[in-house]
């Protein structure tokens, strides 16, 4: 065989070029991720201290902590997703088994990746419009709702995906045994797609972690601290928001603090879900 | 030639242990949306005997197979002609119970499926959706059905691991063993070692001669020998007909189709 050493020059050329590219960008991601980290790190360490989970935020010039925002926080993204995953999960099932071959589940499946894709600025005025003009105030419940409408179409999703995994063999089979279809799903394609379908309640729940925009319009903020789901109630994303926009020292440290807090949340949720995720992989 | 003649089928009830037959296909014909995939299949498959269905890729064997338990009902656009009788009653009639019919016809796959439970719980899982025993009576039937399937002294001590943790050969037999221990009449394999290596196979082939002595056979294979090795009756399909029906001795020996001759001397397919 003869070899055209010329070619060949050319095509390891053009490879140390794609792999010098691929390089690059790897860099410029990582370099920007490391950024950020630090300077929230920087930033929000020093700031960090028993004072932020215990005090209430303060007013303008003086100290306090993060309490009614962090709790506000947990309350709504755990109602959100209470609402949320439930509806997307039964969604999501729908079109992996009972209408994988109707024309119904691709109208579902185009609507539900318009809504995945909807900013979420969107969401909060929707849910304005439905829940926080007619109640005529802002209030927690209606943050829990929006987030819980951002929840839906991420869970939909990944259920769909996690159970169109689970290779049909394994449904003929429990079929074959004379199993009714109901308990296919449940006792055994639930099963073989449950860690990523826990995945992707996970990545939900990161994802609207760190919302703002749709709880600016909804739960709107509170000084005080509230579990009142009828009032308006204080979240992490909206202090940022308005300490960090503030011209007041102690609001701005708070406001780093409050980002490193959310920072850190999100990424242990997302390393846990990858961790999952990667388990059922080996399995 | 989609007519088994009844000499054929005389031939075969007269052989020394008059079998019953178990199964009766008349006048099948199945179609994929408007694909006819099997042309007018007559065909019986007799109580205690091995019935394999031999023939080249895309000739309806496997689909025959998946007839027998209406396990195309699961997809859309597939449906089936004709008659199927077993044990009398037309498996085709509308509204018959799946399920039902489905704990009565077994079916093992050409991949081992174990469910991502326990191999106890494999097994156990079946049996409950029909039957309520008690522990012991469940422990019991868990028991006999991996004794049956030969894999009982493997897994004895490991019987809460993962089924997903046995070797391929070792997961085939706990479906066997899954699909006995419901106590079915009939068991369909569908190539059943196309994915095992030749010592599991060997010990497949085994358990299904075994098998016949209690359930009516019929499997799919691609493997001529097998064909030869397990089974008692042959039919060989070619394009969606059933081409040559009789006893595996005289398909392999004298074939009265060439088209049979061909395949089963390996000339095509």
């Amino acid at each position: 065989m003869a070899i055209d050493q010329a070619r060949y020059r050319s095509r390891r050329r053009l490879n140390a070029f794609t792999m010098a590219l691929c390089w690059a960008a790897t860099a410029l991601g990582l370099t920007a991720l490391l950024i950020i980290l630090s300077t929230l790190l920087l930033k929000g360490v020093g700031g960090l201290g028993l004072n932020v989970f215990t005090q209430m935020t303060p007013p303008p010039g003086s100290d306090g902590g993060l309490l009614n925002p962090i709790i506000g926080s947990l309350i709504m993204t755990t109602i959100g997703v209470a609402i949320g995953a439930p509806i997307g999960i039964l969604a999501g099932t729908y079109l992996a088994e009972y209408g994988r071959y109707s024309p119904l589940s691709s109208v579902v499946r185009f609507v539900n990746d318009i809504l995945l894709s909807a900013p979420s600025i969107i969401i909060g005025l929707f849910v304005y419009t439905i829940m926080v003009a007619p109640m005529g105030h802002f209030s927690g419940i209606a943050g829990a709702v929006s987030l819980a409408v951002l929840v839906i179409p991420i869970v939909v999703r990944t259920t769909e995906d996690m159970l169109t995994l689970v290779p049909t063999p394994l449904r003929e089979a429990a079929s074959a045994l004379g199993m009714p279809r109901s308990l296919v799903i449940r006792r055994v394609a639930f099963k073989a797609a449950r860690a990523g379908m826990i995945t992707g309640i996970l990545l939900a729940v990161a994802r609207v972690t760190g919302e703002t925009a749709p709880l600016l319009f909804t739960a709107l903020n509170s000084q005080f601290f509230s579990t009142n789901l009828n009032a308006p109630m204080a979240s992490l994303p909206t202090v940022i928001f308005q300490f960090a926009l503030s011209p007041y020292a102690e609001w701005q440290k708070l406001a780093w603090v409050g980002a490193l807090l959310i920072t850190a949340a999100v990424l242990t949720l997302s390393v846990t879900a990858r961790t999952l995720g990667g388990k059922r992989g080996k399995s | 030639m989609t007519e088994v003649s009844t000499a054929q089928r005389i031939e075969m009830g007269a052989s020394a242990v008059a079998p019953d037959v178990r199964i009766s296909i008349n006048n099948l014909d199945f179609y994929y949306g408007t694909t006819r995939a099997l042309k007018t299949i007559n065909l019986p498959l007799y109580a205690n005997m091995v019935t394999s269905f031999i023939g080249p890729s895309g000739c309806g064997k496997s689909t025959l197979l998946r007839v027998l338990n209406r396990m195309y009902d699961l997809y859309p656009n597939q449906r089936a002609e004709g008659e199927v009788l077993l044990d009398g009653e037309n498996i085709l009639a509308p509204g018959l119970d799946l399920n039902l019919l489905r704990a009565r016809v077994g079916m093992v796959f050409q991949k081992p499926t174990p469910f991502p439970m326990s191999i106890y719980d494999n097994i156990a899982f079946g049996v409950g959706l029909y039957e309520k025993l008690n522990r012991s009576e469940m422990d019991q039937r868990v028991e006999q059905s991996l004794t049956r399937a030969a894999l009982w002294k493997e897994v004895k001590d490991k019987l809460t691991a993962s089924g997903l943790s046995l070797s391929g050969g070792q997961q085939q037999r706990l479906c066997i063993a899954r699909t006995v221990a419901v106590k079915p009449e009939v068991i369909l394999f569908d190539e059943p070692c196309s994915a095992l290596d030749p010592i599991s196979t060997a010990r497949i082939e085994e358990l299904i001669d075994e098998l016949k002595a209690d359930y009516t056979i019929a499997i799919v294979t691609h493997n001529m020998q097998q064909a030869s090795r397990v089974s008692d009756a042959t039919a060989f399909m070619y394009l969606g007909e059933l081409m040559e029906f009789g006893k595996t001795k005289d398909m392999f020996t004298k074939p009265q189709n060439p088209k049979t001759q061909d395949y089963i001397t390996g000339r095509f397919g």
